[in-house]
């Protein structure tokens, strides 16, 4: 079984790129919403928002960069959705191939076309004047983060992806994931913020997240803000991988 | 590549029983499948024809009784009888968004074959779907789809076929084209287990059949033998009225044969 696994997850792979470059809009939807965000709290919001000597765009766009992958992992579920939903699900899961390959092909796939969206909102912001003197460490620390925390969220999707009983059951799940980033220091400092609603935000996975990519962008420490934020990651990694591999297993029992 | 065992039976089922919740769709079940030939499932809606079929091919688990597929257990070595197999489920199991080449080529590599190309090539001038080898799945017609589905299940040439309800949904022409195509599978020895809820169905198409009803086969035997289970026929004399399929294909003039409808 094992010895077809990279191979089987190779052409399904394969098959599901094909899908996202046959639907070119499901990335443009995925990016364009966060560059339309990132245009009006840059251009209308930004000018109220007191965020120090720090450009709005610089001080913006790790929130916006998390946004962009919590709408993108709607369409992972969405495309798992779509898989179980026509034969071809069980017609994989009925031939002599690894079966787990199905699903890695799917979480390969999230990952790729969040990269792409990742790098078109990138490219906007620069656009836009976002400047950033971070070497080739913060760089990859960047990615890395951003990497895990795309992995970690991929794996929450394949949940609704493998029970949803509608299209928008499938997807619903998002909204809150991209609804949290806006209450965390993404977009506004902290310490504005009332008292409950303050300690939530500090609490909370996003800004840890966001603090770390900032300050790396920034070329200022990150502190205990990135080992914060990769015990989140991992932590959700973990725990995602865990529920969605045991739903796997009861749907194909 | 594909598991091949010449020894008894191509299916054996005994004491088959699986419940959805408080529901007891499969209450011990026992048929045998014989290589070669097409056993079909005869059974009405909620009859429990496609649980069976899932059981075989290893979708689901049983509560209770043993299958064999193969000479395989399909609970203690069902990757031996996914190597068996080929499922083609009650919704054409295709891919919209690719082409119909590429569907073939997809399943070709995943069964691991040296030229998955070639393979898909040759299937597609099989099934008379050369001309829309190159366009997406989703232009195809409900008969083009299916037999699509059908080229896609004899890849890596499995010994066991199982077809759940392959015409539920098709027009008459398309009816006929899978009909034709399903005849020709038995003719290089391919055992076909069909689940149908049409009779002119079975009675064209199988060599033995099963009746499904309420969860335990009730009767099972060759079309004569079941036909003998009546009084013999008394002769009446009937004026001949012709059916509306008969209407039907000669006023559209076609016998199923054409190639691209959409």
């Amino acid at each position: 079984m094992t010895t077809h696994f990279l191979s089987d997850t190779t052409t399904l792979l394969g098959r599901s790129l094909r899908h996202v470059s046959r639907s070119p809009d499901t990335i443009v939807t995925t990016a364009v919403m966060p560059i339309a965000m990132m245009l009006m709290f840059v251009y209308v919001f930004g000018g109220a928002i007191d965020t120090g000597s720090e450009s709005y765009v610089n001080y913006m766009l790790p929130g916006i960069l998390l946004i962009t992958i919590a709408s993108g992992i709607a369409y992972t579920a969405f495309r798992l959705f779509q898989d179980m939903q026509g034969g071809i699900f069980e017609r994989f899961q009925s031939m002599p191939i690894a079966r787990s390959g199905v699903l890695w092909a799917h979480v390969l796939t999230s990952l790729v076309a969040n990269l792409v969206s990742l790098a078109t909102v990138t490219g906007v912001a620069l656009l836009m004047g976002f400047r950033t003197g971070a070497g080739l460490t913060a760089w990859l620390s960047v990615i890395g983060i951003l990497f895990l925390f795309t992995l970690a969220l991929t794996w929450i999707a394949v949940i609704p992806g493998l029970t949803a009983k509608t299209v928008d059951g499938a997807s619903a799940f998002s909204y809150p994931l991209i609804f949290l980033p806006f209450l965390s220091s993404a977009f506004v400092p902290t310490d504005t913020m009332p008292g409950p609603v303050r300690w939530f935000a500090e609490h909370q996975p996003v800004t840890s997240i966001v603090n770390t990519i900032r300050d790396l962008f920034a070329e200022q420490p990150v502190g205990d803000d990135i080992w914060i934020a990769t015990a989140w990651c991992v932590g959700i990694l973990v725990v995602a991988y865990g529920f969605a591999m045991n739903t796997y297993r009861r749907q194909i029992s | 590549m594909t598991a091949r065992s010449t020894a008894g039976p191509a299916i054996r089922v005994r004491g088959l029983e699986k419940s959805y919740k408080d529901l007891r769709v499969l209450r011990g079940v026992d048929f045998d499948v014989d290589r070669g030939g097409v056993f079909a499932l005869l059974g009405s809606n909620g009859a429990g024809k496609t649980t069976v079929v899932r059981i075989l091919s290893t979708l689901l688990k049983a509560d209770a009784g043993t299958a064999g597929v193969n000479g395989f257990d399909v609970a203690a070595q069902p990757a031996k009888v996914r190597d068996s197999i080929s499922l083609t489920g009650q919704f054409a199991a295709v891919d919209e968004i690719l082409t119909g080449r590429e569907n073939l080529v997809l399943v070709a590599r995943l069964r691991h074959l040296r030229d998955p190309g070639a393979v898909a090539d040759d299937l597609l001038a099989r099934f008379s779907l050369t001309d829309a080898g190159g366009r997406k799945v989703a232009t195809y017609s409900g008969g083009m789809r299916r037999r699509l589905d059908i080229a896609m299940s004899l890849i890596g040439d499995p010994p066991i076929i199982f077809l759940d309800e392959p015409t539920t949904g098709l027009d008459p022409q398309a009816r006929i084209e899978v009909w034709r195509t399903v005849k020709e599978l038995t003719e290089n020895g391919t055992t076909v287990l069909l689940t149908t809820q049409y009779l002119d169905e079975a009675e064209q198409l199988a060599d033995r059949i099963a009746i499904l009803h309420r969860g335990r086969i009730i009767v099972d035997g060759t079309l004569d033998e079941l036909k003998r289970l009546l009084p013999p026929a008394t002769v009446e004399y009937v004026e001949k009225q012709p059916s509306l399929e008969d209407v039907f294909l000669a006023l559209v003039g076609d016998d199923g044969t054409d190639k691209e409808r959409s």
